[in-house]
Formats: structure tokens, C-alpha cells, sequence
């Protein structure tokens, strides 16, 4: 690489179901507050990323090119990256390739977010990701891909439903500290285990809301972060790969793409023991059982054995590997794209001492974001520090 | 409470559908209403004709000697053109299922459906595709239970993956 890559300052708006901000307003207000947070005015931003997933949320053709004014965008290089769910993780890797190949000192990375547009339910937008000839027609409904890889996760390691439930506890529970949070709440395994079947073994409390919202960073070279301040937080490795979205012909109870963009993350970060090296984590969680199953593949448990970390308390903010101090998507909520963002944002105050009443017990230098998506088939993995 | 002990407000307005109803704020709505002729492709095009014949039929790649199903005309992982059609059973293995209680726009189903994906025999293990199950109760169901499909007749068949009603237990082994 020829610049290290910095995170210079970061900023969130409010995650609510629906909220009253445009597209491009919710971005400017993510994009203001990090520009305001690194010290800088768009004048000093040389190139731009974005992010959002899909179109079909908002009806809007050309999305990328619509939020460009709320971004910062206008009469700079800006690109649109998009891995779906994984789009959050994915929009600062686009902007590590724009400082770290030396073409850019700044970099404003934006992911923003309305699924409240879509009636009667967001979820009617991803009736459109299965196969239109040999799966649309059985009635398909995005919770499937989750209830069947969830089904097959537990079945093959022997995981109840109980210990997945743990985690949903735990992500609504650390929520409750996030000034920004749609779900914070102190609730319980029979909370969750009560709650309304929704796509057995997914039940309402085991998901994730729809939700609007935009969070965004500045990434800057090394010499100009040095300028900026004395904390900037390192993006040292970077990984994403893809499988095919031939989603019924894998093995749905481990996630290989996500392994496989994890070392990538991990070699380029020089990490050889990650359960070791990472002290936090903020794992992607849209449903909680996908917590443990990342935390698998990205290798911070052994195959099977996250949720016993989880049950044990291990992955609780005073624990000994904090995942989700934020409160993940399961608590703050997931506006798709900005979720991922909010992500890294969180690994920023965390690894800086920022993050107050979130603040993991331990002494983190070394931080991990995670996102993954489209038909259960990408992963985008960062590694940052302090 | 503070996202950064350092940032003291956050932006942003929540609206309510009561809000909308009672006119506190306006929204434009739009019913978007396309449709698509969507072509099956070459391989998928020979396994609907199949399926009206009543038969699964799949591609075999003699590099890699996967027998893949959905059939492809080229193999993903040698990147080369599959070989030849190769028939497989109409009878597989749960290989994971669901009881879903919502339909495809998030709206409740009044009888709850449910879904699975089945590994066919004849394939490489592992291949597996999505349909539905029927004539078993919910709690019956077991991952690793042997299912067949149930075909439509003669004259419902379409050309279509529910050609296949569903796939029910076979059975005692």
C-alpha cells in the first residue's frame, strides 16, 4: 500500500422506523457531523464514496447519483459501491482503495438508508433478490434464506434456540446506552422464545427492524491525519469476497465467504490469532443467530461455539471479547447500508475512549466491523486500531 | 448518553403513520406497477421442459464430475462449458425447512407454509433446491428425512418449478 489509511471522524443521524429527513438530508446530516468531527469542510475532501442499498426501497432509479448533494458528492470523483447488506463495511473499503493507493489524501465515505418508503413492508423489496424463474414462484419472502440457514446452523452443531436468543438480549440491552437506537430494551430469553413466530425458528424478537437512517466517515492519508489529530484510528486490513448465488447448493451452517474475507482483512492487518488479537467487535447481526454464525467465520469462535461465548457472558460489553457494544442492528436498528456504517462509526469511539456509557470494560486497540449480505452470499470485513 | 462524549445532539425527525394520516406531514404515493417477460436461459429453458414431462434433469461437468443442479451451461468453478444432461430422482433429503407464517410481502398467511430446501438424489450431495413440503404436520418434519415430489398432472403441468405441488415424507425406512 502507499498511504496508511486513517479514520479521522465520524457522525450518525438518528435510526428510526420512518423518519421525516429525504434521503439526501438524512446523508448531508451523517456527513456533516463527521466532517465536523474530523475538523474539515467539504472544500478539503478530495474524492467521495457511497453507499445505499437497494433501489427498490425507494422507488428511485439512479440512487447513488440522487444522494450525491447530501454526500458531498458534487464535481468530486464520487462512486457508488453496493454488496447489499454488506454495502455498510463495503463503502470505506472503497475509500481505503482511494487513500491507500496513494491517488487521494481525503475521503468521504456516506451509507444511508430508507426502507420506509416501500408498502406495505420493506421486506416486499427483496421478493426480488431470489431466482425469478425457479424460486419466485413458491411465495418466497426474504426471512426464508434466515430460517433455513438458521434451522441448518442449528441442527448441525446442536445450538438451541435459547442460546441464540441470548444474543438478541444482549444487542437490545447494550442499545439502550445508544443516544441513536430504534430498539433499546431490557428484555429476556422468554421475551425472545415468546415472542410471535414470524418463519420458525425466526421469531419476532430473533430480528432486526426496518429502519431509515445515514452514518458516515472521513478516511485520510497518513500524513494528513497526523495533522488532524493525535487519535487517528488505523483501517489496516481490508476483506470481501463473494459466492455464488446459488444459495441452495452450499452449506448453509458456515459461512466460507466470510472466512475468506476475513483473512484477507486479517494478512493485510499482519493478524495471525484473531480470537487473540481482536479485543472488540462489532459482528453482523440482522437476526442473532448471524452473530454467532460471523463470529464463526470470521473466525473468533471455533465452528459451533459462539453461542456458548455468548451464553457465558463472553461476549457481553465487560467481557473478555465484546461483540456489539453498539447494540448491533438488532438494537440501534438496521437501516441496510447505513447499519454497516454505523458499525465502523462504533469501532471509532470505541477504540478512541469516546464511546461513554458504551465503553467496553477492556482496553481495546484493535477493533473488527463486519457486514454481510445480497443472497447470503457476500462478506466485507475492517480491521481498525487505535 | 452520547454516541461520542465528544458529540452532543443527533439530526433527525421520526414521523409516525398518525402523523402522516392527520396531515402533520405530506407524502406522495405511487403505485409502480412494470412487468417483465423474463427468458429462462438456455439451461433453465431444458429444465422446464422437463419438469413438465415430469422429470428433474441436471448438467454434469466431467472436469470436476459435479452433477449440478439447478443445471448450468458452464461450471462456476472450472470456468468451462458442463458436458451433458443427466437425470436425476424426484426424491432427496431435507437438508434444512422452515414454517413460515408470512407471505411475500411481509403480510401474516392464515395457514402457515412450509418450506425447505431438498437435496436430490442423483446429484452431488449437497445440491440442493428450494420448494415446499406438504401433506406432513410441522412438527413431523426433521432435517435428514427422505421426501418425493408430488407432481401436478398431465394437464396442469406447465413448464414451471410448481409443476412440483411439493415434496412429502416417503416414509419409514
Amino acid at each position: 500500500m502507499k498511504n496508511r489509511v486513517a479514520i479521522v471522524g465520524a457522525g450518525m443521524t438518528l435510526f428510526r422506523r420512518r423518519m421525516l429527513e429525504s434521503p439526501k438530508e438524512l446523508s448531508f446530516e451523517a456527513t456533516r457531523m463527521a466532517l465536523d468531527s474530523a475538523g474539515l469542510e467539504l472544500k478539503d475532501i478530495q474524492s467521495v464514496v457511497s453507499g445505499s442499498a437497494p433501489d427498490a426501497f425507494d422507488g428511485m432509479h439512479m440512487k447513488g447519483e440522487y444522494l450525491l448533494d447530501g454526500m458531498g458528492g458534487i464535481g468530486k470523483p464520487n462512486q457508488r459501491v453496493y454488496v447489499g447488506g454488506g454495502t455498510g463495511v463495503f463503502t470505506p473499503i472503497g475509500g481505503f482503495w482511494n487513500v491507500a493507493s496513494g491517488m487521494y489524501d481525503t475521503c468521504l465515505c456516506v451509507a444511508e438508508e430508507k426502507m420506509s418508503p416501500l408498502h406495505p413492508h420493506p421486506q416486499y423489496a427483496f421478493w426480488s433478490i431470489f431466482d425469478q424463474i425457479l424460486e419466485r414462484p413458491l411465495g418466497t419472502t426474504l426471512l426464508w434464506i434466515f430460517s433455513l440457514e438458521m434451522r441448518r446452523y442449528m441442527h448441525k452443531y446442536g445450538i438451541k434456540e435459547e442460546e441464540i436468543a441470548s444474543v438478541a438480549v444482549k444487542n437490545k440491552g447494550n442499545a439502550v446506552d445508544h443516544p441513536c437506537a430504534q430498539l433499546g430494551a431490557k428484555i429476556t430469553v422468554d421475551d425472545v422464545m415468546n415472542s410471535e413466530p414470524i418463519c420458525w425458528p425466526v421469531k419476532r424478537l430473533d430480528v432486526s427492524p426496518p429502519s431509515d437512517g445515514a452514518a458516515a466517515v472521513v478516511l485520510a492519508s497518513e500524513k494528513v491525519a497526523k495533522k488532524l489529530t493525535d487519535q487517528p484510528v488505523w483501517l489496516d486490513g481490508v476483506g470481501w469476497t463473494l459466492d455464488s448465488t446459488h444459495w441452495t447448493n452450499r452449506d448453509l451452517a458456515y459461512p466460507e465467504y466470510v472466512e475468506k474475507a476475513a483473512w484477507m482483512a486479517y494478512k493485510m492487518a499482519g493478524i495471525k490469532k484473531p480470537r487473540k488479537e481482536i479485543d472488540i467487535a462489532e459482528v453482523y447481526d440482522p437476526f442473532d443467530y448471524k452473530e454467532l454464525h460471523h463470529m464463526e467465520g470470521l473466525q473468533l469462535a471455533g465452528k459451533g461455539e459462539a453461542a456458548k461465548m455468548a451464553v457465558d457472558g463472553v461476549t457481553q460489553r465487560d467481557g473478555d471479547l465484546p461483540v456489539c457494544p453498539s447494540g448491533g442492528l438488532l438494537g440501534v436498528g438496521n437501516p441496510i447500508a447505513a447499519a454497516g456504517m454505523m458499525k465502523i462509526c462504533e469501532v471509532f469511539w470505541q477504540l478512541r475512549g469516546e464511546a461513554g456509557k458504551r465503553q467496553v470494560k477492556k482496553d481495546a486497540r484493535t477493533g473488527l466491523a463486519q457486514a454481510w449480505g445480497d443472497l447470503m452470499q457476500v462478506g466485507t470485513v475492517a480491521v481498525m486500531r487505535s | 448518553m452520547k454516541v461520542s462524549q465528544k458529540i452532543t445532539s443527533y439530526p433527525g425527525h421520526e414521523i409516525t403513520p398518525e402523523d402522516v394520516k392527520e396531515g402533520k406531514y405530506l407524502d406522495v404515493v405511487y403505485k409502480f406497477e412494470p412487468k417483465y417477460s423474463w427468458a429462462a436461459g438456455v439451461a433453465i429453458s431444458r429444465f422446464l421442459s422437463e419438469l413438465r414431462e415430469r422429470k428433474i434433469i441436471a448438467r454434469k461437468c466431467m472436469n470436476c464430475k459435479r452433477i449440478l443442479v439447478p443445471p448450468r451451461m458452464y461450471c462456476e468453478q472450472c470456468f468451462r462449458p458442463t458436458d451433458e444432461w443427466v437425470q436425476i430422482k424426484d426424491t432427496g433429503t431435507i437438508n434444512t425447512y422452515s414454517i413460515s407464517h408470512v407471505g411475500t410481502d411481509a403480510r401474516r398467511l392464515k395457514t402457515p407454509i412450509l418450506v425447505a430446501v431438498v437435496d436430490l438424489d442423483g446429484a452431488t450431495p449437497g445440491m440442493g433446491i428450494l420448494h415446499n413440503l406438504g401433506e406432513v404436520e410441522p412438527s413431523k418434519v426433521k432435517v435428514g428425512m427422505k421426501v418425493k415430489a408430488v407432481w401436478k398432472s398431465s394437464s396442469e403441468r406447465q413448464g414451471a418449478i410448481t409443476d412440483i405441488r411439493y415434496f412429502k415424507p416417503m416414509g419409514e425406512e
